[in-house]
């Protein structure tokens, strides 16, 4: 029992000396507290959301010069994405012009109204309007041509019930001629009100990067540094157990970690909109679980690597493709086949996952038990294995 | 414990490290009775450090054993832990915790009450003439005032055996000076001292006994003055020439006369004869002047232990120590060093 009061006391020594020696390292703190900012503003305003589709330069080719395409440039004119317009269009000779402007990138797309739209209407034929898109830039296009087709199905849609209510004469009801136009009504239903964005999306991701990079990073750059400096020789000479400076130093590191993780999150709850919608004990258990789950991994780097540099290349090298297998940037079912099979044995997987399901979809304890159960075997086993080659290492 | 072990405070028998092929220390055995200051003197990579951190329980030895204060040190590592003090190569404070803060952190590693680590701090900071510097991060040090609070920090467990690996390494005259006394009052007041140094000065001057280590074994330990009678016998000195002309046939001649113990050229035009003989000087230059040479200058110097060194291991020490010891690193007739820094 003293003994393991020992123990912890030795740890909380430890780990309040990192600390101290962390917040006093000017240069240290400010890149602790730019690192989530950037990462959240970067990861923010790098990937498209609606609100990129804000007054898109877009070219028109009238050959039509009839009332369908003057009717439909009107409306889509007039296409808002909250409070700004979509479009800003601009007439064009024809299509050469137009497919001038896209290779110059002065105009995202173009819509080509073909001779004769409003006489085939007229005459009851099928009409054609062509979209031009921009293949250089894949999202926007998308979300263009997304919005774009959606507002021309609309259209056409009401065209439809024109001409019936014409040919029925008047005999049909509204709602039956809705039901021939649209048989099928498709309505979509999320787990939380609204419609959550990009960022609700990457967020837990960001967070979870953040804080167990922090984490890793943190712990083998500690311990290789004492180790360079001379200062583990101090610790190692006192009459403690080496768990109790491991366990110090993880303690110093998850308060550090959890600090930039909160930022994050304060972060995209204040600019972006991101709203948790699960329980916030199951949200920071996650966090702390992912910790968990890597300490192993930071502490055998620390013990291999005998330079501070050493240690940090190793971690950047196996940081950079775990974040993208994570899908902490990208969902993982976007990925090839192989892709998604490493990203089951990557653990920072189960981590975003398990955020995911509590920020997003409100899930309890109940839904994320399986992340639950991977963080804490992935992290027992590593610590397991990591602690017995710590304690090699530092007596040869 | 065992009645010897109690008569002497560390005894090592055979003990052996080898990282991978190269064999670093090659079981060395002694015995070092309590309060006694013990020198490990060699050039650099001789094994010194090495041997210090396996007593110190930070390496484990590949063979052999060692009890320190009475415990073995693979056994019973962290007995030896509770009566020891350590000085490593590197200076073992955090730059970013005051000197006082690195002094508490120390304490609390070692389970000494608060009041206790407070008023031993104070004690000893004020010992190492750091009081003022109490405050003050210990990263805006210069070496010599890291060093002064590195050693008070190591005593402020009280150990029975300090350990203190090269302390004077790198540091301003009067630093080196004043920790080669306050070592000197350590052992006086019965803490036993285990030094390394690469400084023949410092071993003669700190220590009671010395022994001499060249890769990895311990090739002589004695007190200073039997070392020094190893090659001459009380009778002997050291002749200094500087000549011109030297060729390698002369070298032979000279080293076949009677009463010539060893030869070393520190550098280009001097060359150092240890001799046991005192008439044997004439015979040199004769031998000289008739083979062609011309010496400009002798000096007729007492054996020091670098001479000890030569003759026991055919190696000239300072050739090694040119690499760590700074310029001007020259003894005089007298055999003082003087290092400028
Ligand atoms: N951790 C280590 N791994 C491999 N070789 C080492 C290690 N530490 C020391 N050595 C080697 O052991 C020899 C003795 O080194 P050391 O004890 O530091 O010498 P000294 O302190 O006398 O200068 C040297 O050749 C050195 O390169
Ligand atoms: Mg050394």
């Amino acid at each position: 029992m003293r003994k393991i009061h020992a123990f912890f006391m030795d740890a909380l020594h430890v780990g309040n000396k990192d600390l101290k020696d962390f917040y006093r390292d000017r240069a240290r703190i400010v890149a602790f507290l730019i690192m989530p900012i950037f990462m959240m503003l970067l990861t923010g305003f790098i990937f498209p959301s609606q609100s990129s589709l804000k007054d898109l330069p877009v070219g028109v080719v009238n050959l039509d010069g009839g009332p369908v395409a003057q009717q439909m440039l009107v409306v889509f004119s007039e296409l808002k994405s909250g409070k700004s317009k979509v479009m800003k269009l601009q007439n064009l000779a024809d299509e050469d012009a137009a497919k001038e402007l896209i290779q110059e990138q002065r105009i995202s797309g173009a819509l080509l109204f073909p001779e004769g739209l409003s006489d085939s209407l007229a005459s009851k034929q099928q009409g054609q309007v062509v979209i031009i898109t921009d293949q250089s830039n894949p999202q926007i296009s998308s979300m263009l041509t997304g919005m774009l087709e959606q507002t021309l199905a609309n259209m056409g849609t009401q065209m439809s019930a024109q001409a019936i209510d014409d040919m029925a004469g008047g005999q049909i009801s509204q709602d039956t001629i809705t039901a021939l136009v649209t048989p099928i009504q498709v309505q979509t239903r999320g787990l939380i009100p609204g419609n959550p964005n990009y960022f609700q999306f990457v967020a837990p991701g960001v967070m979870a990067m953040v804080t167990v990079m922090a984490v890793m990073m943190g712990l083998a750059g500690s311990v290789a540094r004492e180790k360079e400096v001379g200062t583990l020789d101090g610790l190692l000479v006192a009459p403690i157990a080496r768990g109790s400076i491991v366990m110090g130093k993880t303690f110093a590191q998850t308060v550090r970690g959890l600090t930039q993780g909160a930022m994050v999150l304060v972060l995209a709850m204040v600019f972006f909109g991101v709203r948790v919608y699960g329980s916030w004990p199951l949200l920071i258990i996650m966090l702390i679980l992912g910790i968990f789950s890597f300490v192993g991994m930071g502490i055998l780097i620390s013990a291999m690597a005998s330079e501070q540099e050493t240690a940090m290349t190793i971690m950047m090298t196996l940081n950079f493709p775990m974040f993208f297998l994570s899908g902490a940037f990208f969902p993982v079912q976007q990925m090839p086949g192989f892709m998604q099979a490493i990203s089951k044995v990557v653990p920072l997987t189960y981590v975003v996952e398990g955020l995911r399901q509590v920020m997003v979809l409100g899930a309890g304890i109940g839904q994320v038990w399986r992340s639950v159960a991977v963080l804490l075997a992935f992290g027992a086993v590593t610590l397991a294995i990591a602690i017995p080659a710590f304690n090699r290492v530092v007596t040869r | 414990m065992t009645s010897e072990a109690q008569e002497f405070e560390m005894r090592v028998e055979a003990l052996t490290k080898r990282f991978g092929d190269l064999e670093a220390v090659k079981g060395i055995s002694f015995e070092v009775p309590r309060g006694e200051i013990f020198g490990f003197l060699g050039p650099n990579g001789a094994g010194k450090s090495t041997t210090i951190k396996m007593l110190c329980t930070l390496l484990k030895p590949s063979g052999g054993r060692a009890l320190v204060a009475g415990y073995d040190i693979v056994d019973e590592a962290s007995q030896v832990r509770r009566n020891i003090g350590l000085v490593a190569e590197k200076i073992i404070l955090y730059d970013r915790l005051t000197a006082e803060e690195n002094l508490y952190f120390y304490g609390r590693m070692n389970h000494l009450p608060e009041a206790e680590i407070k008023a031993r701090s104070a004690f000893w900071l004020d010992r190492m003439g750091m009081t003022q510097w109490k405050d003050k991060l210990a990263g805006t040090f210069s070496t010599g005032m890291k060093q002064r609070v590195n050693i008070a920090r190591a005593l402020l467990t009280s150990p029975r055996i300090m350990f203190l690996d090269e302390p004077t390494l790198g540091l301003d005259p009067q630093t080196t000076r004043a920790i080669r006394q306050f070592i000197k009052e350590l052992a006086e007041q019965g803490v036993t001292v285990i030094l390394t140094t690469h400084q023949m000065v410092e071993a003669e001057m700190l220590c009671d006994r010395i022994s001499i280590m060249d890769h990895g074994s311990i090739v002589a330990l004695d007190t200073e003055a039997n070392l020094k009678n190893l090659i001459s016998d009380g009778k002997g000195a050291v002749l200094d020439l500087a000549l011109e002309g030297l060729t390698d046939g002369m070298r032979q001649d000279l080293g076949a006369l009677r009463g010539v113990m060893g030869l070393a050229e520190p550098e280009a035009g001097r060359l150092r004869i240890t001799t046991n003989r005192p008439g044997v000087l004439s015979e040199v230059m004769r031998l000289v002047e008739g083979a062609g040479g011309t010496i400009s200058s002798v000096n007729t110097l007492e054996a020091n232990l670098e001479d000890v060194f030569l003759h026991l291991t055919g190696n000239e020490m300072r050739v090694e120590f040119a690499q760590s010891a700074p310029s001007g690193h020259r003894r005089g007739a007298a055999g003082r060093t003087s290092r400028v820094r």
